[in-house]
């Protein structure tokens, strides 16, 4: 140690600087990011790209949820779709409802008019359907929709996940559970189309609140709104984790067994982790369905579920700012490969899950830590 | 009615149990979760796919027996693919079982691109040999077809030799004893990656047979594998993973009653709920239904 100490002498200054970046870059992530997301990203860029951007951070919010479960609770969730899918869904059914409502500005309601069915969503009509099923009626209200998005699903993650960490089904058991909750859900909405609006989703949305989604105004207003509440979102999850219930969880991870005999009810404390991120899934589809106007099967199985796995595990399961930047980057490549190589997207995103989990184990955030990890390790040889 | 009724019963029962059996012998024995085995039984599919061009195009007068050769191709070939993914990539996973879920779907949509890209974007489907084309007329009212016949001969052939093979040969021997007592077994001198490595490419062989007898019944697409990965895992954990018995005897009751189920509701109905059923049977049921160890 003391050898190293008398050699790294310009090292050592190197790596003091280096120790700083890193350190005011920690410090001052949450500052980049609202500072990205606030001024940068809507200012630079035209109309099209800020609803992709949007888009993008939609998707941020089921991964700040992964990040708090999976890399905090020990949680892997292959079903973080199905509280996406939720909060897709019940925002979709409200605005269907309110685009029905107003004859004039939807296309199908001439077609609605001409049956007799009028107020009644489109694809309800081309299936026949002629009484409103009782499961949209709450969804009239923006004051039941709002808290039924809020609400609903954090209260179902809860009550499911806590029956099962009860019953200590854990691990990659509870993952294949939640595997198969997302496949349910899916097969469920593509059969049930009369309902659900089946594998075409329900879209075609006018307006929100008799605010036009076509206009410029309201995709920036709508971006504004989605931007603040991630970076919500994200402080949310930095409070649990800096509180002692964060500091509990972590030990339930590392040791349930031990945090359980110290009179910690586990099942308890995951299962309300658990609920936090299925809260944040929800928000994140309650967004994506105002903003690309879309509320869809294809985002609620299996398949774009694990996809959500990847945008925290490529930011770095430990970090949740990490988790907004994972998505970003995530559909990022996405959306530029679909628009060069589509075919080469598959082998892309595939080839991602192996490279991060065998080589990036933390993510970036993982390298940003090496980084430091080494700087510090200099910084003990001085003393 | 009744008697068409137990035989699709009994047929689910039988592809469901192929489809399991490798799972079971990774996730079980070794605690992998392979989220490829789907496209691994894609490979076998197209592997027999493979075989039949072949004869059509060299031993025409062969054609009769393809399907046998195929079969023990598809075998085959995941069995050496699942040895070098054993060793490039799943024994350093070993601690991180959830992270093995992700990377090994990794895999699969890798997989699944290759397939796309240079085998065929559409379904592709075998001929069926002239001898498994007939139906096996019982009475006027009840006919079970050849090839479903086939599949379930196949399907309790393979299961045979499954458990032969672990109970009654020095090979099965190593591997439960590896199970069993990892430490253990590596200090009375066996060499556990080597065997680690054989069981893995065992289940990843298993699912080349399950793919290559899915030929039988339909045509084989990309994503084929992927639309199975979950009944698949279900029928695994709830049976529990203990033993093969159970991986066994729970396909059969999820065999019967999704036959059943699908008479009363539609197809996809039926699917939610047995997945629905299997979940609510978990929770009194951790370890799964059949599991006979109480002790953890």
């Amino acid at each position: 140690m003391r050898k190293k100490a008398t050699t790294a002498g310009v090292p050592q200054a190197k790596a003091n600087l280096r120790n700083r970046v890193v350190n005011q870059l920690e410090r001052f992530g949450m500052l980049i990011l609202i500072f990205l997301l606030l001024l940068v990203v809507p200012l630079s860029l035209d109309t099209f790209r800020l609803g992709l951007a949007a888009k993008y951070l939609c998707f941020a919010f089921p991964a700040v949820g992964i990040v708090l479960f999976w890399g905090y609770g020990g949680i892997l969730s292959l079903g973080q779709g199905v509280f996406f899918g939720m909060g897709s869904y019940m925002m979709a059914m409200f605005l269907k409802l309110e685009s029905a409502a107003n004859p004039d500005s939807s296309s199908g309601t001439a077609l609605a008019a001409f049956f007799g069915s009028a107020g009644l969503p489109d694809f309800m009509v081309w299936n026949s359907i002629e009484q409103l099923p009782w499961f949209w009626e709450p969804f009239h209200h923006v004051w039941i929709t709002i808290p039924a998005i809020i609400i609903l699903p954090p209260l179902i993650a809860f009550v499911l996940s806590y029956m099962n960490f009860r019953n200590r089904v854990s691990g990659v058991y509870f993952t294949i559970v939640t595997l198969a909750f997302a496949a349910i859900m899916a097969i469920v909405i593509i059969g049930q189309q009369g309902y659900t609006g089946g594998i075409n989703g329900i879209t075609d949305f006018k307006t929100f609140l008799g605010l036009d989604l076509d206009t410029s105004q309201a995709k920036y207003v709508m971006y504004y709104i989605t931007a603040v509440l991630l970076v919500l979102a994200v402080f949310a999850g930095r409070f649990i984790l800096k509180s002692r219930l964060g500091k509990v969880l972590v030990a339930i991870r590392d040791q349930e067994d031990r945090a359980r005999f110290s009179g910690y009810d586990a099942a308890m404390f995951k299962a309300f982790i658990f609920a936090v991120g299925a809260l944040f899934a929800s928000v994140g589809g309650a967004m994506f369905t105002i903003q690309v106007g879309l509320a869809s099967p294809s985002l609620v199985g299996i398949v774009p579920s694990i996809e959500m796995v990847i945008y925290a595990a490529v930011g770095g399961r430990l970090s949740l700012i990490g988790a907004v930047y994972g998505a970003i980057m995530v559909n990022g490549a996405k959306t530029f490969f679909s628009e060069n190589f589509v075919e080469y997207w598959t082998f892309f995103i595939g080839g991602m899950y192996v490279f991060v989990v065998m080589f990036l184990p933390l993510g970036l955030a993982g390298i940003l830590d090496r980084i430091r990890g080494a700087a510090k390790h200099n910084g003990r040889t001085d003393e | 009615m009744l008697a068409m009724q137990a035989f699709t019963g009994l047929s689910v029962f039988s592809i469901l149990m192929l489809m399991a059996l490798g799972l079971a012998i990774v996730f079980g024995l070794m605690r992998v979760i392979n989220m490829a085995h789907g496209e691994l039984m894609a490979m076998g599919a197209y592997t027999t796919y493979g075989t039949s061009l072949l004869f059509e195009a060299y031993f025409p007068s062969l054609m009769g027996i393809y399907f046998l050769v195929g079969v023990v191709l598809a075998f085959c070939t995941t069995f050496v693919f699942g040895y070098f993914l054993e060793r490039s990539l799943i024994r350093f996973l070993y601690e991180r079982p959830l992270d093995t879920m992700l990377a090994t779907w990794g895999v699969g949509l890798i997989l699944q691109q290759c397939y796309r890209q240079f085998i065929n974007p559409r379904p592709v489907s075998v001929p069926t040999a002239s001898w498994l084309q007939g139906v096996w007329q019982v009475t006027d009212d009840i006919s079970f077809p050849m090839s479903r016949i086939f599949i379930i001969a196949l399907a309790f052939v393979t299961a045979l030799l499954v458990y032969l093979l672990l109970h009654k040969t020095r090979w099965g021997l190593l591997i439960r004893a590896v199970t069993q007592n990892r430490e253990m077994s590596g200090a009375v001198g066996i060499n556990q990656h080597r065997v680690d490595a054989y069981t893995f490419a065992l289940g990843c062989g298993l699912a080349g047979i399950a793919g290559s007898s899915f030929t039988m019944l339909a045509s084989t697409a990309p994503d084929t594998g992927q639309a199975y990965i979950v009944d698949t895992f279900i029928v695994v954990v709830f049976g529990g993973v203990e033993s093969l018995l159970g991986t066994i005897l729970s396909a059969a009751v999820i065999g019967q009653l999704q036959t059943w189920l699908e008479f009363y509701l539609s197809g996809s109905m039926a699917r939610a709920g047995i997945l629905l059923l299997v979940i609510l049977v978990l929770y009194f049921r951790p370890n799964g239904l059949f599991a006979t160890k109480v002790r953890r």
